[in-house]
């Protein structure tokens, strides 16, 4: 399995691609120029980038907020630090609805069943960032009301911070976008042991769920990398 | 607030109405501090209540490791009229930490009395619902004890990871 | 359309008395297990509600989702080093909490806070309050479903997050408060921002007056819902804006007044039915007072040291550890091994946005704490919920659970 990196070709500075786009409009733009601007405009790509695409464009956050790490999570769905604009507005409160569970907090031993459980109802494709010195490690609290996440569920981001501001949550989000977009997550399942665990949809034929593009019965084979 | 003197004259007035419940008094930099025998707690809240501390402000407990006994419930009362604070101390053993309750007279008592259970230990007679509030309901111990370990987690590195999580990389 | 009529017959025999409570053929009791995760509690709360159709009987909230064991950490760090650990129990009103502790501290050392410094914290206390108050306006005003409060409530905390990271580096649990004092001066230009932000605050509390009060579905849910009165409450031991709702005008800053409160003209709001709607305009209220005590702090700031003189026990400024000996001998005492304070105990209560805020600290001569207990208000007004909502509809529970106004981090702590 080959984990390909692209980024989106941008050759061009900024000037260059604005002369490109007038004589666009113009009709003027002919040959190795236009097949250039065509590429720099549309992408062309397989399917499971683009669904990745589209998935880590339109993540739909859980509700979950637990304790201080809450309060900033709060404030980067407010105005000043609108992650509207990446597409995470839509907080859904139940489980079977939200893409991302973001632990913001500190997660005691009482809650942590919870969370797990929680965590077990979210449908695939899931991720789960956490929010917080509390959750990554134990934070101020190394004690033993304290759990932390690490030890019973799989996390993709953790951002640091006690509370982390608005703006590194942003970036924590921004990096688990990448992380989709780019099909990196496949690393979790290696990383804590978990490969074979993957969900079986239809009874005799199992279906691989890898980065969360699920295959056809037909094919029955992974597309993407 | 309470001075030395009025903390005296409170002191002498429950040593006359309940004989044997007062076991001293402290007075420290602007705190007033009557220390009472645990079994006579009921009667002692409720002589000072009926001389206007009538606001229990808070319920708490501490664990004086060394000294016996060790337990400590301390009610600090509040008049509201006259704005005067006095704590009530009452000290039980840990072999047998019992204490009766107060929530008859405060129904706001039943919080505090259950986190004292929850952490300390302390056992109170006639509290209705008797039952952990901040640990789990199966946990055993109680966290707040001098002689309970902090706990806590190993701080994970990379050469030490694979021991604690038993991930081979 | 017979159903409709039998529907409408059916919803004839739901009565508000407790006398059709029972178990039978036509009437059953429901329990509805409400939370730990669920969008319209304020943290981790979680309710066990009695139902009987839509009418709550009774309810039992069960809490501990987020205890973090502050307590125990605090006796395990010296005492400069707990403040941190102590400002995260109510994670709205972390200065309070650094307050309660460094006051208790201070008592029991016997250290004399500078005026200036006393001013300073009273400038952050109440810019505190303020922000804690926004936070539960627009959540608040979510629960019960007018979300544009969200957004102008979080701009105003915006500018006041801002202030607070103007004076410490901070935006949420600043350690701005020390031992003694404030760990170091306010910089140029942070009176003038403040003053902006102070005189513009009466007009945003204003406007959200003007987008709620009129609102007939907000009147609706809050007015004569689920009122308690006074008498009940002070025997749960309820204090802040939910005694001041019914009618109890108990304030610690006028009654016992703690850090140069006494120094200030301010009224406190007091309410008259205690029911849903006058929680809400009690709290609402106490922007306009807040506002006046930064006004009048600012204006009468006095010049002097921000922390109290006292080596053994504050830090020396850093410019000194160049030059003087003792300077440098007394700086590695207190951060190896910190301060030590003779033994006794302490309590020492605040008024904190929710209610008493009350510091115990027991000293036993050593450099770390003994017990360090915070009596949190949210924790004693969280049993008045039960009480509150009995008889009433679920939506009921949850706008009283709104003005209610728990924080989970104190109540676990």
């Amino acid at each position: 399995m080959e984990i390909k990196r692209e980024p989106i070709p941008q050759d061009l500075d900024f000037r260059s691609r604005q002369l490109m786009a007038r004589d666009m409009l113009r009709g003027e733009l002919e040959g190795e120029d236009l097949e250039r601007y065509v590429e720099q405009a549309v992408m062309t790509t397989t399917l499971d980038r683009a669904v990745a695409w589209a998935q880590g464009n339109s993540i739909y956050p859980l509700t979950f907020g637990l304790a201080c790490c809450a309060i900033e999570m709060m404030s980067i769905v407010a105005s000043r630090l609108d992650i509207a604009r990446f597409g995470f507005e839509a907080f859904r409160a139940s489980p079977r609805q939200a893409d991302v569970i973001i632990l913001s907090g500190r997660v005691s031993i009482k809650m942590a069943p919870v969370i797990r459980r929680i965590y077990d109802q979210m449908l695939e494709p899931k991720f789960a960032i956490s929010m917080g010195a509390c959750c990554s490690s134990m934070g101020d609290f190394n004690n033993y009301a304290l759990v932390p996440s690490d030890k019973f569920m799989p996390i993709d981001v953790h951002v640091p911070g006690c509370p982390p501001r608005p703006e590194a949550l942003a970036h924590g989000i921004l990096r688990l976008r990448d992380k989709i977009q780019h099909n990196e997550r496949e690393g979790w399942r290696e990383r804590y042991a978990a490969v074979g665990t993957e969900e079986v949809l239809r009874d005799g034929e199992a279906h691989e769920l890898h980065g969360g593009v699920a295959l056809t019965a037909a094919t029955g084979e992974s597309q993407g990398a | 607030m309470l001075d030395r003197t009025a903390l005296e004259a409170l002191a002498q007035g429950l040593r006359d109405a309940e004989p044997s419940s007062v076991l001293g008094t402290t007075f420290d930099r602007g705190r007033a501090e009557i220390q009472i025998d645990p079994s006579r707690n009921v009667e002692v809240i409720e002589w000072l209540r009926e001389q206007g501390f009538t606001f229990l402000a808070s319920l708490h407990g501490v664990d004086y490791l060394p000294e016996e006994p060790r337990l400590g419930v301390i009610y600090e009362l509040l008049d509201m009229t006259e704005v005067r604070r006095v704590a009530v101390k009452a000290r039980v053993s840990v072999e047998d930490p019992k204490i009766r309750t107060v929530v008859h007279i405060w129904p706001g008592a039943d919080f505090p009395e259950r986190e004292l259970y929850d952490m300390f230990g302390v056992v109170f007679d006639g509290h209705p619902d008797l039952r952990r509030i901040l640990m789990p309901e199966d946990y055993e111990g109680f966290p707040q004890r001098r002689d309970f370990p902090v706990g806590g987690e190993p701080i994970l590195f990379t050469y030490n990871e694979t021991e604690h999580y038993g991930r081979d990389r | 359309m017979s159903s409709i009529s039998d529907y409408r017959k059916r919803e004839e025999s739901i009565t508000m008395s407790t006398e059709s409570a029972g178990m039978g053929e036509t009437h059953e009791l429901l329990t509805l297990n409400i939370g730990p995760h669920h969008p319209a509690t304020h943290g981790v709360l979680r309710v066990i509600a009695t139902l009987e159709g839509e009418v709550v009987r009774d309810i039992k909230p069960v809490i501990g989702y987020v205890h973090t064991g502050i307590e125990k950490t605090a006796e395990q760090k010296a005492y400069w080093k707990a403040i941190p650990v102590v400002e995260r129990m109510d994670y709205l009103s972390y200065y309070f909490n650094a307050m309660a502790f460094c006051g208790a501290v201070e008592t029991l050392l016997g250290l004399e806070v500078p005026p200036r410094a006393q001013y300073l914290r009273v400038i952050h206390l109440e810019l505190n309050r303020i922000m804690s108050h926004l936070v539960w306006l627009g959540t608040s005003a979510l629960d019960l479903g007018a979300m544009s409060m969200f957004w102008y409530c979080f701009r105003e905390r915006e500018a006041i997050l801002d202030l607070f990271e103007m004076s410490s580096g901070q935006r949420m649990h600043t350690r701005y408060f020390q031992v003694g004092g404030v760990i170091e001066d306010i910089p140029v230009g942070f009176a003038q921002k403040v003053q902006k932000f102070v005189d513009g605050m009466p007009a945003r509390a204003d406007q959200y007056a003007d987008l709620l009060e009129k609102n007939e579905i907000l009147l609706g849910r809050l007015r004569d819902t689920c009122p308690l009165d006074a008498e009940t409450l002070l025997g749960l031991n309820v204090t802040g804006p939910l005694l001041r709702a019914a009618g109890v005008p108990w304030d610690l800053r006028k009654a016992q007044p703690y850090c140069s409160y006494e120094k200030f003209d301010f009224k406190i709001p007091v309410g008259s039915v205690g029911d849903n709607y006058d929680r809400f305009r009690v709290r609402h209220a106490e922007f306009y007072e807040s506002s006046k005590i930064i006004d009048q702090a600012l204006n009468g700031l006095p010049e002097g040291p921000h922390i109290a003189d006292d080596r053994k026990i504050v830090l020396p400024p850093r410019h000194e550890l160049a030059t003087s000996m003792e300077a440098l001998i007394h700086h590695f005492k207190l951060v190896t091994e910190g301060f030590r304070v003779p033994a006794g105990e302490c309590y020492y209560p605040i008024e904190a946005p929710r209610g008493e805020l009350g510091c115990f600290v027991r000293a036993d001569g050593s450099a770390k704490p003994a017990r360090v207990h915070m009596r949190d208000p949210s924790f004693v007004n969280l049993q008045a919920t039960a009480p509150m909502v009995k008889d009433s509809y679920i939506a009921d529970l949850i706008a009283t659970l709104a003005m209610v106004d728990p924080v989970l981090g104190g109540v676990d702590r």
